[in-house]
């Protein structure tokens, strides 16, 4: 080295929780920068604060250490200033340097490009035909299952039986007490609201068809079918998609076994033969709610309740709701199926397709109830 | 380089390691050298990777000290066992990438880290940090754009190289790679052996990699520790191996694969 002119600006900084981080300071001498001791990450604002400077020489002899994030520092300002040289580079920190100088990517000059109106545009474009294609998909996926179904019955033997049961027992069998008590629960609520309207005009009794008509026909079903789509079109979409996470569903075609068969086929033909079971019983248990608080409030015996109900209520509204059931259980089984379907390999998109699937089937399965009610209407049913 | 009078940077001493009633490690002692590339062998089920987790701190041994960097890793000091974990990075097996995350984001983690618990003088802002992440994606041999890609976009090759990455964030003193090579092909297999090798020299790095590969321990070990019997039985280098002749060591340097990993490496 030279003779040392102590013009310095030292920037000087002890570190804290790491003794081999040693520190490390800066100074001009004779026009060059001189760097000393650790150029390290963690001594990095103090390396790009010295070289803020914009010296052309830079002396790297009294350097202690060097990391490659300091090698980045150096190896970056090299290229912005222009003619600026290091020197004294000792032979380990030149290893480090040289790797990191030629890992750097050479500059690149392509800036983000901005959003302008006909990308935004672009997006709402591309979020309909994503959605228009989704509903093409779903309807795929209802060929699908019909499909393989059809093959089913022709060839008995080739139908997962086991899975089938599995999955109504999964499905109708411990759902029955939640969708119970929640039926039971809108009995008492309807029968309770029912019954303070109704008194103003002493048509107490009414309450009954009140009760009847609407859970017979709208609430029963439809109430056991979101809690269903909460239930099972997010259990789907989980089991298949870990599943397809897996690569369990790749597995399966390379075996010769055709996943919709097993997988798609038993669910949603669970969710068909439980789901009108599963209204009944909200029906039912719907109607004891009602009758009981019937009872409590309005002193409506149970006989009487009975009697009015089998009098005044027609049967065809039982039907009315029931027959809606299979229809809302191809709704939750499709969309859930088809949403495990389409999990990616990571965490995220199970996730997030989990919670797609509860909201598209709720969503639907209420879109669906309300053509059924315009549907009746105009049929005068 | 003799090896006794190196510096120690990871020392274990009577390492035991059990699950219930089964004993995988018993009065386990092993040192490894500053700068050099260990790699440890053994039968499947004696406890490679038990090993490795047990060092950075996985698996609580049932007994043992283990020493790294002059620090006892199995104190109770939060504060030191944290400054521990920045200076060792680790790569598990398949990378074990954050899946949420694109490669670029899962490199930058440690770095965040430097951000938030440093000292105002190494916050690092966030342009920086992205520079560090995507050179620290070249130097692992990944292609630029790889930065702003998903792990479940990768290859299972580059998946690895985006957790060598990731493991050198921080530059860390000594970095740790479970089964670098396993499912990778010939080809790429060897290239990840030159890139270890390369770090290793370049950035003074020193590497313990758990490895059943014959040609990694050719092409990038300077010293093999052979695990069996429930601790490290010989340690050496591949010519000092050749010699043992303790049964499973004999086969395992000595069989067919062996040969031919030998032969290729002699061309």
């Amino acid at each position: 080295m030279g003779s040392i002119a102590d013009t310095t600006a030292e920037a000087h900084a002890a570190r804290r929780d790491d003794p081999a981080d040693a520190a490390f300071s800066s100074r001009e001498v004779d026009g060059a920068l001189c760097l000393r001791g650790a150029a390290t990450l963690s001594n990095l604002a103090e390396l790009q604060a010295a070289l803020q400077s914009g010296a052309r020489r830079i002396d790297l002899s009294d350097l202690s250490r060097l990391d490659s994030a300091g090698a980045w520092a150096l190896a970056t300002y090299r290229r912005r200033v222009e003619g600026a040289e290091l020197i004294g580079l000792k032979p380990p920190h030149a290893d480090i340097f040289e790797t990191v100088d030629t890992a750097l990517a050479p500059p690149e000059d392509d800036p983000a490009p901005r959003r302008s109106m006909a990308d935004r545009l672009e997006g709402i474009g591309r979020a309909v035909v994503g959605s228009a294609r989704t509903g093409g998909e779903l309807i795929a996926y209802l060929g699908i299952f019909l499909q393989r179904l059809a093959v089913s019955i022709r060839h008995p033997s080739r139908f997962h039986l086991t899975a089938l049961v599995h999955h109504c027992q999964e499905v109708g069998l411990k759902a029955v007490p939640i969708v119970a008590l929640m039926a039971f629960l809108i009995g008492i609520v309807l029968a309770f609201q029912g019954s303070t309207q109704l008194r103003q005009f002493g048509a107490e009794v009414f309450v009954v068809d009140l009760i009847a008509i609407s859970v017979l026909r709208e609430l029963g079903i439809l109430l056991t079918a979101i809690i269903v789509a909460g239930r099972t079109a997010s259990s789907y979409t989980a089991a298949i998609g870990s599943m397809k996470m897996r690569e369990e569903v790749d597995a399966m075609r390379a075996l010769g076994v055709d996943p919709a068969h097993a997988l798609i086929v038993p669910r949603i033909l669970a969710l068909l033969l439980m789901l009108p079971i599963l209204g009944l019983i909200a029906n039912v248990s719907g109607l004891i709610g009602g009758m009981f608080m019937s009872w409590i409030e309005l002193g409506i015996s149970p006989a009487m309740f009975r009697t009015r109900l089998v009098e005044g209520t027609d049967i065809s509204h039982v039907f009315v709701g029931l027959v809606k059931a299979p229809f809302f259980a191809l709704i939750i089984g499709i969309v859930g199926c088809h949403a495990g379907m389409q999990v990616k390999g990571n965490a995220e998109s199970l996730g997030m397709m989990t919670s797609r699937a509860v909201v598209a089937a709720i969503f639907m399965v209420i879109v669906a109830d309300a053509l059924f009610s315009i549907f009746f209407a105009e049929l005068g049913i | 380089m003799s090896g006794a009078e190196r510096e120690v940077v990871i020392r274990l001493r009577g390492i035991r390691n059990q699950f219930g009633t089964q004993v995988v490690h018993d009065g386990l002692d092993l040192d490894v050298y500053r700068g050099e590339v260990l790699g440890v062998v053994g039968g499947s089920g004696t406890g490679k990777s038990v090993l490795l987790r047990t060092i950075v701190g996985l698996q609580e041994p049932a007994a043992g000290e283990i020493e790294v960097l002059g620090v006892d890793a199995r104190t109770h000091d939060e504060d030191k066992r944290q400054a521990l974990r920045r200076r060792w990075g680790v790569m598990f097996q398949d990378g074990a990438l954050f899946s949420s995350l694109t490669v670029r984001e899962n490199v930058e983690v440690p770095l965040r880290d430097v951000a938030a618990g440093g000292a105002e003088t190494a916050r690092l802002d966030d342009e920086t940090r992205h520079a560090l992440a995507d050179l620290k994606i070249a130097l692992s041999g990944l292609p630029p754009f790889a930065g702003d890609k998903y792990p479940s976009e990768l290859s299972g090759g580059m998946r690895k190289r985006a957790g060598l990455a990731r493991a050198l964030a921080l530059d860390p003193d000594i970095v740790f790679l479970d089964e670098p090579t396993a499912g990778l092909d010939p080809i790429g297999a060897a290239e990840f052996d030159r890139l270890i090798r390369r770090l290793s020299r370049a950035l003074g790095l020193t590497v313990f990699m758990v490895t059943h590969d014959l040609d990694s321990l050719h092409a990038c070990c300077d010293r093999i520790a052979v695990l069996a019997e429930k601790k490290v039985l010989v340690t050496g280098t591949m010519a000092e191996m050749l010699e043992v002749d303790h049964p499973w060591v004999h086969e395992y340097f000595h069989g067919p694969r062996a040969r031919a990993a030998l032969a290729s490496a002699a061309e």
